[in-house]
């Protein structure tokens, strides 16, 4: 059925999630400590650090896939939050719309950013 | 009168309830009044309502029958928790304040009295009975379904359950979603799906696994922590969850439905065992009689 | 029909409602820190979308968000996605069908699913907090 896929879908992205935003979290949060021991060079939001990881092809397939499994983890956990509040059957499938579109422009969006910053090399 | 009895019967303290009233046909809005009830050994706060409708107020007014946590009927929101009022000594309470509510999440239709009517539709439209593609030996019995003690263990935890409601009072998902299932419901469905003697999962399908189905479910366990008979609906929605995954992938094989057995043959009496004894009634015996 | 009094609990039902275990409010803050994750990355998108503009609007961005205010949500936002990771591992095991032990036969006093797995859950949620404290040194770290 077709709630059974969404929902195994929502496993599996959660599973690459947990991979893909724990390297996210180790080289944006853990930048210091892993400084003192010697890894890397601290502050990864500096710029030459961020333009130079934007035109890494790994990178951008790294980038893009977390937001496109990221989008669609938090949107569907958002639509099971709106299916559990007592709305119309019309509503809820306005609704499911709505995140559908609003999850494939983000995603649009945000793949448009990574693909451009990796094609132009070097500001 | 022996010892133990008189002291039985010693008032060990005096409690306060406190229980909401709601009357539709009154004035007043709902509220909570208080009554103070003199405690023996061994009461249950079903023994205290009891107790003030005896002597303090006549116009309390509460469902329960059996008064020993079988039939379901007295399920109330005490000191915090769905419960059985029949099944709660209100020394276990470990409080001299007992707060009776009527179990959230159903309307009320008057003091303590729920509308269940929420529970059994739910209930209903989860088929709760054995469905089999040919009929024929459900209406006329001529043998004994097989079924191996591990296949019956698969599912008898789920049939212990009494439809008392309080799983449904503790649920999260409940609290704000209408159409949602339920404990109740997706336990009663699973119980059917998992024994090896129905036949009927593809007519549950839309129940369970739809958009108001298990996947609703988040494991808050509160329905396991509640429930009075051990029923656990928490493990049978999850186990629901799991054999729809198994099953999308093509893990598990899908099993056929058990079959008549034929009679045993060749079997000689134990020794120890006295025969039955002879019929009395008129019937034939034959079991194709309605 | 007499006038039926309406008693659901709604969204405070989410939040308590009861004397429940921990499994019912870990559930609530799944969800809340859920949504807080899900809000700070649509901002995200938009925010790292400021690199087109090339390294000088990148920079004013940056400077932008350096103040302690947002300093702190990002940290929040750590916290959150330790705790939601960790008790999201949990959930993926526990609704396929892991850790929660078998149906038998009930005999008081009970044993079920929730109870059963009481222990892992404190494991995990040690595990979740310690990623918290690692998270929160490196965020000292930063703001020294």
């Amino acid at each position: 059925m077709r709630e059974s896929r969404l929902w195994f879908w929502h496993i599996l992205s959660a599973v690459v999630i947990l991979v893909l935003l724990g390297l996210h979290m180790g080289t944006m949060h853990l930048s210091e400590l892993l400084h003192m021991i010697g890894i890397g060079s601290g502050d990864p939001v500096q710029s030459e650090q961020v333009f130079h990881r934007s035109q890494q092809a790994v990178y951008m397939i790294i980038y893009i896939l977390l937001l496109g499994t990221g989008l669609f983890h938090g949107l569907y956990g958002l639509r099971s939050i709106f299916f559990e509040l007592s709305l119309s059957r019309t509503l809820e499938k306005l609704i499911g719309g709505v995140l559908a579109v609003a999850g494939i422009a983000l995603f649009v969006y945000g793949t448009y950013v990574a693909v451009l910053l990796f094609q132009t090399s070097g500001v | 009168m022996n010892k133990s009895a008189t002291q039985d019967k010693a008032i060990l303290k005096t409690v306060k309830f406190e229980i909401l009233r709601y009357n539709p046909a009154g004035k007043e809005s709902p509220h909570l009044e208080n009554y103070s009830v003199p405690i023996t050994k061994g009461m249950t706060v079903l023994d205290g309502l009891t107790w003030i409708k005896e002597h303090l107020d006549s116009s309390l007014s509460w469902r329960s029958s059996c008064r020993m946590g079988i039939c379901g009927s007295c399920g109330m929101f005490i000191n915090g928790l769905p419960r059985l009022a029949c099944n709660n000594q209100i020394v276990h309470l470990h409080s001299d304040r007992v707060v009776v509510k009527p179990l959230p999440n159903y309307d009320i239709i008057r003091d303590l009295v729920p509308d269940l009517e929420s529970l059994f539709n739910k209930h209903r439209s989860v088929k709760p009975y054995l469905i089999r593609q040919d009929a024929s030996e459900q209406d006329k019995p001529t043998g004994e379904f097989f079924q191996s003690e591990q296949e019956l263990l698969n599912y008898i935890q789920f049939a212990y359950c009494i439809k008392c409601g309080l799983c449904m009072a503790a649920c999260p998902t409940v609290a704000t979603s209408e159409e949602y299932a339920g404990p109740q419901s997706l336990t009663a469905g699973w119980r059917y799906i998992s024994d090896t003697r129905d036949e009927g999962a593809s007519e549950r399908q839309d129940v369970l696994y739809s958009s108001h189905g298990v996947y609703r479910c988040h494991f808050a366990g509160a329905c396991s922590q509640v429930c009075p008979k051990g029923v656990d609906p928490a493990l049978a929605i999850q186990m629901a969850k799991r054999d729809a995954f198994m099953k999308g992938f093509g893990f598990g094989k899908a099993r056929k439905a058990s079959s008549v057995m034929s009679p045993v043959q060749d079997w000689t009496p134990r020794g120890d065992i006295p025969n039955a004894p002879e019929k009395t009634a008129g019937n034939t015996g034959s079991k194709s009689e309605p | 029909m007499q006038q039926r009094l309406k008693n659901r609990l709604g969204l405070l039902g989410w939040l308590g409602g009861g004397r429940y275990g921990m499994d019912r409010y870990a559930y609530a803050l799944h969800r809340l820190t859920g949504l807080g994750i899900l809000a700070y990355f649509i901002l995200h998108i938009f925010v790292t979308g400021r690199r087109l503009g090339g390294q000088e609007q990148w920079e004013s961005t940056m400077a932008f968000f350096s103040t302690p205010i947002f300093k702190i949500g990002e940290f929040l936002i750590v916290l959150a996605f330790a705790f939601h990771a960790v008790n999201g591992i949990r959930l993926i095991l526990v609704e396929l069908g892991w850790l929660i032990g078998k149906p038998g036969v009930p005999s008081f006093p009970y044993s079920y699913s929730t109870l059963r797995h009481k222990p892992l859950f404190i494991v995990f949620m040690v595990f979740a907090a310690a990623l918290m404290i690692i998270g929160g040194a490196d965020f000292y770290l930063v703001l020294r």
